[in-house]
């Protein structure tokens, strides 16, 4: 087995508040082989963009790490200092946001925006920066890059856009990306064209992505393994078909009879009863409890189930479909 | 079965210029946006009608004129056999409006922060100045919510619980109809189930009719009971969503099934949808979608293919039905050289 390009070991962030820490985190583990999607799912609040930024080092005050490890092709980066962090940002990690005309300068030309970074990570005279800025925006499938280099991102739309910022991450080369729900805003057909540019360029660079959605389809079609969150934990983690063919934890479950795709041709979809609770009163054993069909007492009290003193793949104590072995 | 909507030749055109002055020193020409272009249907009563398309289709446009919210440029919307901008007696404006509503996307900006949830809900019958003692607290149970809850303030709630409120305040006036433009968008997916569980239990109870406005694909298989599809403000397929979704016969239609992603589609490769939407300033000629399709022939170019009955579907498009079979053969000759 390869080294993974990112490994996060029982990362806990926490909120200090005047009512009690909060964990928006709590005690995450994973791992991100090259060439590896990871997509990581869960709803508002779950804690998916949270643990995005812990690894990028971007959280905000007065949220921080306060235990686990967080290590990028070996070397450990939660405890580096800000300007280390710096370098390695865009360099060794790229990242793509949700909209993309706010992750773009409105008052640079993208050529300078895409030169800028390049030069910052890269030892390459100012010539082969603006060549290197071509030849990234050409990767990612922008028509007439030479031309376009010197519009504003104004002139570009939604779609374009996103490539714009793709080519921007991926313009220093990194060796991960974190995609935090970067096709969120864009219309089905634009989605699957960034999905399929995503696919491809991973599969070409060994680059690994973590693909923070809420969107199951999109999971389905452009992850190998999925991580899905819960209230700050992780409640189901192994490799797609798996997951998303048999859910072992009954969130996953319940997500996937939520929606309409799932349910066809039913009269009603399948609803999970209540809301997610609060950080601020989560609450005893299994976060997932108050709302989970098949909770027994073991859920209610003692310790919170974890991937690795359940079975691995679910924390869960008693998880579903443990007979099935997902669709092959 | 009756219709309660009929829609025809709706267009509505906005002029996006430059100032005058502008246009006289950089000597511009007026720029007009088509936003919806000679579309007709009709919506029948008890179902639901799903619009769907991509960002610029002007799925909204329509919404918006069909309760009165912008004046139609050419063509007319009659609910109830009223229109609205042509009708001249009051009482009759007045009633055929107490039958519309209208539930928008953002539950965070359609309520107003700084009222109660009970004076939100009551409005739109407060407004007509009737009684209002008690029609929050029914409503706010009918939505799933408590009665207690109408003393609360909008922040206090989640955005599952702000859509909710929403529904309870349009079903307040007692409506037929009701607009919903992209209602679960904003929501996640067991929050969007739970909406739409409600969405259909109240139209069972009701009798409502929705004009329910999306672009997710599997939400609109799930409600509607008629599926128009928009490209460019054109109406290009009209089916059932059995048929539309088994059998597509607009290849924009086809493109748009292809594109959406599949929960059982591990690993799908397929190849992406080329090109994107045309700016909508200079539409292309003839066939608006004719510079993205697989099968455009000499005539896309320069005829614009009317809106034709085709068994139980509608569908603009001069090479509908010869395309399926198409689209078949390519696919077996494919897999013959690959």
């Amino acid at each position: 087995m390869t080294e993974p390009i990112l490994s996060v070991r029982d990362l806990v962030v926490e909120i200090p508040t005047r009512h009690g820490i909060l964990r928006p985190v709590d005690q995450v583990n994973y791992e991100i082989a090259p060439g590896e999607i990871l997509g990581v799912v869960g709803e508002s609040g779950a804690g998916k963009s949270m643990t995005g930024n812990a690894v990028i080092g971007l959280l905000d005050r007065p949220a921080k790490i306060s235990s686990g490890e967080i290590y990028l092709k070996g070397q450990r980066i939660d405890q580096l200092p800000i300007t280390q962090m710096r370098k390695l940002r865009g360099k060794e990690i790229g990242m793509v946001f949700q909209d993309p005309l706010t992750s773009l300068n409105p008052l640079l030309r993208i050529g300078e925006q895409l030169t800028e970074t390049i030069s910052a990570h890269l030892d390459v005279s100012n010539r082969e920066a603006e060549e290197r800025a071509i030849l990234a925006l050409e990767e990612v499938g922008i028509p007439a890059a030479r031309d376009r280099i010197d519009s504003y991102p104004h002139e570009f739309s939604g779609g374009m856009r996103q490539r714009v910022v793709i080519a921007l991450a991926l313009c220093a080369e990194p060796s991960l990306i974190i995609a935090d729900e970067p096709t969120t805003a864009l219309d089905v057909s634009v989605q699957a064209q960034i999905i399929a540019l995503l696919k491809r360029l991973c599969r070409e660079k060994g680059t690994g992505v973590m693909l923070v959605t809420h969107d199951m389809g999109v999971i389905a079609e452009a992850a190998d393994r999925v991580a899905v969150m819960y209230a700050g934990r992780l409640a189901e983690l192994g490799p797609v078909r798996e997951v998303l063919g048999a859910p072992r934890h009954p969130y996953t479950e319940g997500l996937m009879g939520s929606t309409p795709l799932a349910s066809q041709g039913k009269e009603r979809l399948h609803q999970i009863p209540g809301a997610m609770p609060r950080l601020g009163s989560l609450p005893d054993g299994c976060a997932f409890h108050p709302r989970c069909p098949y909770t027994q007492d073991r859920c209610q009290a003692g310790d919170t189930p974890r991937l690795k003193t359940c079975d691995g793949r679910a924390a869960c104590w008693f998880p579903v479909n443990t007979a099935q072995q997902g669709v092959a | 079965m009756n219709a309660i909507v009929s829609i025809r030749n709706l267009t509505r055109v906005f002029d996006v210029s430059k100032p005058w002055l502008n246009r006289v020193i950089e000597r511009l020409p007026k720029s007009l946006l088509t936003a919806v272009s000679d579309v007709s249907f009709d919506i029948e009563e008890k179902t639901v009608y799903a619009l769907v398309g991509e960002s610029g289709s002007g799925k909204s446009t329509i919404g918006k004129m069909v309760v009165g919210l912008l004046k139609p440029s050419e063509g007319t919307v009659e609910i109830e056999d009223v229109n609205l901008f042509t009708e001249q007696d009051e009482d009759t404006i007045e009633r055929v409006r107490s039958d519309l509503s209208m539930i928008f996307q953002d539950p965070y900006a359609s309520l107003n922060p700084r009222w109660r949830v009970r004076d939100i809900i009551e409005e739109p019958v407060a407004a007509k100045g009737e009684k209002t003692a008690g029609l929050a607290e029914d409503l706010l149970e009918k939505v799933g919510l408590s009665a207690a809850d109408a003393g609360k303030f909008p922040h206090e709630f989640s955005g599952g619980q702000r859509q909710r409120i929403c529904v309870a305040r349009a079903l307040a006036s007692e409506p037929k109809l009701i607009v919903c433009d992209e209602p679960t968008s904003a929501l996640d997916v067991s929050v969007q189930a739970q909406v739409l569980n409600l969405m259909s239990d109240l139209k069972d109870d009701l009798g409502l009719t929705y004009l329910f406005i999306s672009h997710d694909l599997t939400v609109i298989q799930h409600m509607a009971d008629r599926i128009g599809v928009l490209y460019l403000g054109r109406l290009v397929e009209e089916a059932a969503p059995m048929q539309l979704f088994a059998e597509p016969q607009h290849p924009y239609t086809q493109m748009l099934l292809a594109a959406a992603p599949k929960m059982d589609g591990f690993g799908r490769e397929v190849p992406p949808p080329t090109g994107e939407i045309p700016d909508p300033i200079n539409p292309p000629s003839g066939c608006a979608y004719h510079p993205r399709c697989p099968l455009s022939i000499d005539r896309c170019k320069r005829e614009r293919p009317e809106l034709e009955q085709k068994d139980q579907a509608r569908v603009a498009c001069f090479r509908a039905g010869e395309n399926s079979l198409d689209l078949q053969t390519m696919e077996l000759e494919g897999q013959a050289t690959s």
